[in-house]
């Protein structure tokens, strides 16, 4: 399988505290991707420095065969890659239109055809389209800035913590979408909702204290109780 | 053009600047045509500010060098030449470039920084400016200033007034085209998330610089008209009063709005005028700046997101209230 996504014993900081010392992982392309750990391990951090809104200190992070560690993050956007962060970072003021306009790049028949099909997917959002982001739920929130990293043509979608704070018919919701759009681009996923993330995750990595310390398929890891409780939690 | 796609509020906006022309007809008194023509170029000059307030949520307390800018330009050329259309013109285009490059200069080096250093320091450039001009008297008269003549047709005060409501009008109407475009989204998005807006692929400092610019240009066209209005340029143009002024000017009448700006400087004119002149009532109003205050005290308490933010806010709630029925209605589905 080719690898989409490259990191390299990647390390980085935020100010003064190291929270990333060793992070290697491969995303192949197509399917889910998962990274699993828990509180503080540093996924979130890892995605940030993916998009280069944290800079990585240390190592190599690779994007379609390209070096991108030292790029700004509105380049690293344009090479094709797509970011949710876990507090969705929905533009409050913008309308539901106006938050999904602005992530398009370009409004060609692509980009119209995409937004056609997401709309249809979280029909929420067509109905609340002039309505302002900030007022909409936490679900419609989460909706709106996965339809927003999926309207431009990107290869790959990093999706931070879909169901935090979601009520469970809405995770289900959200889950469903994910589930539909794997089909169409590659996704790395960080997510503490081990439900979840076993049932749309095709392969995982679990983070511990900023390094990356198993991986495998996600079908063996709902296999061992083992490590799910020793690194997740989870008994 | 399909004029049914156009806005209601447009139309709005333009009957009320109908009503506007057919003014002076009414209002002959010069005085009162005064007042309204400046209404009119201060409204230019808190526009300008709200493209940079209050879409791209740069606070900027040197604003007013731009509007310097464009006074002395046109002081300088009105008085070096002969007072007709084409040299004045060549002094709109003089103040046009001298602040584009000014407000690209400033804005490269500094819109790198966060909002309040970006404030402080464009505090200080302003101030740079206002020594600038008091030092350099041979060019500039100091505070002392100069008078100089402008063409005929705009010493009529009529004209003058129709000079500047067509370009309110013009430029109201050309900030709201910006401001709805994709361009316009994107200075939204980065008054919203900075952060955000850079992740979805858009290197935000290139457009700061070019909202930086268009209002710096468009402040320095509301410093030609000031001077052409009172004939006579002196460092006062550079006043940090004025930056004040204007920001208060946006305030009240609501950031963001477009149409707020030119409220609040209608307001806060009127003010300036009124309270001043019932100095001859009481004594209290000798110190109207004191009223002025509490005007405006008044105004952020009961109006927090300026006049139109509010009455907008207002409108938006009553339409939230039934947004969050709808939401519960399709969560529950």
């Amino acid at each position: 399988m080719n690898s989409l996504l490259n990191l390299n014993q990647v390390a980085a900081n935020i100010g003064q505290y190291h929270i990333l010392h060793d992070i290697s992982f491969e995303v192949p392309s197509g399917g889910v991707t998962v990274l699993l750990g828990r509180n503080g391990a540093g996924k979130t951090t890892t995605l940030r420095t993916i998009m280069g809104l944290n800079p990585a200190s240390k190592g190599s992070i690779t994007f379609k065969n390209e070096e991108i560690s030292r790029l700004k993050p509105h380049i690293i956007a344009n090479r094709g890659i797509g970011y949710v962060p876990e507090d969705q970072g929905i533009f409050g003021d913008l309308t539901v239109g106006e938050n999904i306009r602005v992530a398009m790049k370009k409004e060609d028949e692509g980009t119209t055809k995409r937004m056609e099909w997401v709309l249809e997917l979280f029909p929420d959002l067509k109905k609340f389209w002039k309505k302002p982001g900030g007022q909409l739920s936490g679900g419609q929130k989460q909706m709106l800035a996965i339809a927003r990293a999926y309207v431009n043509e990107n290869e790959l979608l990093l999706i931070d913590e879909p169901s935090k704070g979601l009520a469970p018919i809405i995770v289900e919701k959200v889950m469903d979408s994910i589930n539909q759009m794997k089909e169409k681009t590659t996704i790395l996923l960080v997510e503490q909702n081990f439900m979840m993330a076993s049932k749309i995750g095709d392969q995982f990595y679990i983070i511990d204290d900023g390094q990356t310390i198993h991986n495998g398929q996600m079908e063996e890891l709902k296999e061992d109780k083992v490590l799910m409780k020793k690194y997740l939690g989870i008994s | 053009m399909n004029l049914r796609h156009v806005e209601r509020s447009t139309w709005i906006y333009l009957a009320f600047a109908l009503v506007l022309f057919i003014v002076p007809f009414l209002v002959t008194g010069r005085s009162m045509q005064f007042i309204i023509i400046q209404i009119f170029i201060f409204g230019i000059f808190a526009m300008s500010y709200d493209l940079l307030l209050g879409y791209t949520g740069i606070i900027s307390f040197g604003h007013v060098m731009f509007f310097g800018i464009g006074a002395y330009s046109t002081g300088i050329i009105m008085d070096r030449m002969e007072p007709t259309i084409p040299n004045m013109l060549l002094s709109v285009l003089v103040a046009f470039i001298i602040a584009g490059i000014v407000s690209f200069i400033v804005g490269i080096l500094t819109l790198r920084l966060k909002s309040h250093f970006y404030a402080m320091l464009t505090l200080a450039l302003a101030g740079l400016f206002l020594v600038a001009a008091e030092k350099w008297r041979d060019v500039t008269g100091g505070y002392d200033g100069f008078t100089f003549r402008v063409p005929d047709i705009l010493r009529e005060s009529q004209n003058l007034y129709f000079l500047s409501l067509v370009s309110l009008v013009l430029i109201f109407f050309g900030l709201r085209r910006l401001t709805k475009s994709p361009f316009g989204r994107v200075l939204m998005s980065i008054r919203e998330n900075e952060q955000r807006t850079e992740s979805l692929g858009y290197k935000v400092l290139h457009y700061k610089v070019i909202a930086s610019v268009v209002s710096g240009v468009i402040a320095s066209f509301a410093g030609v008209l000031y001077i052409i209005s009172i004939r006579f340029v002196n460092t006062d143009v550079f006043a940090t009063d004025l930056t004040i002024d204007v920001l208060l000017m946006t305030i009240i009448g609501g950031v963001g709005t477009l149409i707020g700006p030119i409220i609040g400087a209608g307001l806060i004119e009127f003010a300036h005028h009124w309270l001043s002149s019932l100095s001859d009532v009481h004594w209290i109003f000798e110190r109207w700046i004191i009223l002025y205050g509490t005007v405006y005290i008044l105004v952020v308490i009961f109006f927090p997101l300026g006049i139109v933010g509010t009455i907008r806010a207002k409108f938006l709630g009553s339409s939230a209230k039934k947004g969050l029925k709808d939401n519960q209605k399709s969560e529950a589905i």
